[in-house]
């Protein structure tokens, strides 16, 4: 106790110096509440762990950009520099492309080329990866040297099997329904990967802290793992009940009212997964990010508003940090349910009908 | 707005990174632990079950055992029984025999005795006619000088005798 408020009293300290030091300076610099939390929510070439002083110290990272008009590049991020030109590309202010490297063409016009950059999403996702990789080989490790008349693991292990059985008896069981066993691999491992990337994401430091699950790119890679379980494997009972559906025919005959509506329901599974982990973990970093500005914003004002308000936007930045700790579980919970239960219906058996009818 | 639009570059690397990665846990992460929790709990169940069994089995030897007690002990009176009627019947069975035995040999005796009776009393008959014989012959001797006269006087002497009887 007597450590906390310690560490309160400090932070709150921290908060109030800079303020008297820029006093003088005072309007010459504003907080760029927007710049900073849209230079966190979106990829970037470099990685920024830290400012020390004045200098800032990132991890710069390669870019690959292949071209049509130019070809392959290769090169490091550092090359692009303070205005971050290399090569005949720069990075975009604003325009759809915004925040990626563009190449200007001789006649003016801007051009995206394929950017294959190991941009800090891309070395997030790989870290995370690989960190999965290694829990859970490491758990699995325990199940193979031990039999099944052993005692129940205790531990980390205990901690990963508890949750593992929760995800199979609550959610995948009840969803898939019948051959469950073949996609619970699959629906575990999406599971504990959005799971561990939420996470990842809540602890600034680095390595984590890179906004991965708040990447469109990363959650339609994972709708579509969903997307292509469903209709690869789904069974031709599936298939019947998008094409002709077991309604009226002058529903499905002439115009093809309800296998259309059907057919659009096939993309838009996976297009709310999307969009839905993406919207909850962006939306919740704002949040955070926001938060931790209003102790800048409001510093600049005087220690008066400045103290009080950082006291509490602490409070709800710890407020919200168990509120995303418990959105990161939720989401994950949440994707996991939901392609199970897409799955599931990719798989009505066909007795079912049999009855109907 | 580039917030929404999936950059390719990160597709890709997410299909290099993560597919990996997903690759190896689907093939050989989970199945390991999903395969032997199922296995656990299994043998969990099974155990159970065998617990189940095996108390069900002791109450069934309890009472198994009650019931052997039971008919052990109908056995052994009924052997007692059997044993006491049988120790009746050997006894009664001495007894009639003995009896029989004792009858028989009384009779013999009997027998023996009144077989040994006429013995004597015919020796005696004859010892007694001898004796006669001769005192008569001392007697008559001197009366009768024919053999024929002696003759006669005999039979009417017997005669005499047996009617005399």
């Amino acid at each position: 106790m007597k450590r906390i408020l310690y560490i309160l009293s400090l932070l709150l300290l921290m908060a109030v110096m800079p303020a008297r030091a820029q006093e003088a300076q005072a309007d010459e610099e504003t907080v760029d509440v927007k710049g900073i939390i849209f230079g966190h929510l979106k990829d970037s070439y470099h990685w920024h762990i830290i400012t020390l002083g004045d200098k800032e110290v990132s991890l710069h990272l390669p870019v690959m950009l292949y071209s049509k008009v130019s070809g392959w590049h290769f090169f490091m991020s550092d090359k692009l520099g303070h205005e971050g030109s290399y090569e005949g590309f720069h990075i975009a202010q604003d325009g759809a492309y915004a925040g990626k490297l563009v190449e200007t063409l001789p006649d003016g016009t801007e051009l995206k080329p394929l950017d294959l950059s190991l941009t800090k999403i891309a070395l997030a996702v790989i870290f995370n990866s690989l960190l999965l990789c290694v829990i859970v080989m490491c758990t699995a490790r325990w199940y193979r040297r031990h039999s099944s008349t052993d005692p129940a693991p205790k531990g980390f292990v205990g901690l990963m099997e508890f949750v593992i059985a929760m995800i199979v008896d609550d959610v995948i069981k009840p969803s898939v329904g019948k051959d469950y066993k073949r996609y619970t691999p699959l629906l575990l491992t999406i599971f504990f990967f959005i799971l561990l990337s939420n996470i990842m994401g809540l602890i600034p430091i680095f390595p984590a802290g890179a906004n991965v699950t708040g990447n469109i790119a990363v959650t339609l890679f994972l709708a579509l793992i969903t997307f292509f379980t469903v209709n690869v494997f789904g069974n031709r009972e599936y298939w019947k009940e998008i094409l002709w559906p077991d309604v009226p025919v002058f529903l499905k005959a002439p115009v093809p009212l309800l296998p259309f509506i059907e057919i659009v329901g096939i993309f838009t599974k996976p297009f709310a997964l999307t969009v839905r982990l993406f919207a909850n973990i962006t939306a919740g970093h704002a949040i955070i990010l926001s938060l931790t500005c209003v102790i800048f914003i409001t510093a600049k004002m005087g220690p008066a508003i400045g103290a009080p308000m950082t006291a509490l936007s602490l409070f709800f930045m710890v407020f919200m940090n168990f509120l995303e700790l418990l959105v990161a579980y939720i989401q994950a919970y949440v994707f996991t349910m939901l392609s199970a239960v897409f799955i599931g219906l990719s798989r009505p058996e066909e007795e079912h009908k049999e009855i109907e009818n | 707005m580039d917030l929404l639009i999936p950059e390719v570059g990160t597709l890709i690397w997410m299909l290099i990174a993560a597919g990996i990665v997903f690759f190896i846990l689907v093939k050989w992460g989970f199945p390991a632990i999903t395969g032997m929790v199922d296995e656990r709990n299994e043998y969990i169940d099974k155990s159970l079950q065998a617990a189940k069994e095996a108390n069900e089995r002791l109450a069934g030897i309890q009472t198994e055992c009650d019931e052997l007690l039971k008919e052990t002990r109908a056995e052994k009176a009924r052997i007692l029984k059997e044993a006491a009627d049988r120790r009746d019947e050997i006894i009664a069975e001495a007894e009639n025999r003995a009896k029989e035995s004792g009858e028989k040999l009384i009779s013999d005796a009997r027998e023996q005795i009144r077989l040994e009776k006429e013995e004597a009393l015919r020796s005696l008959r004859r010892q007694v006619a001898e004796l006669s014989v001769q005192v008569a012959e001392r007697v008559v001797l001197k009366e009768l000088s024919t053999d024929e006269d002696q003759l006669l006087l005999i039979d009417r002497m017997i005669d005499d005798v047996k009617t005399g009887k």
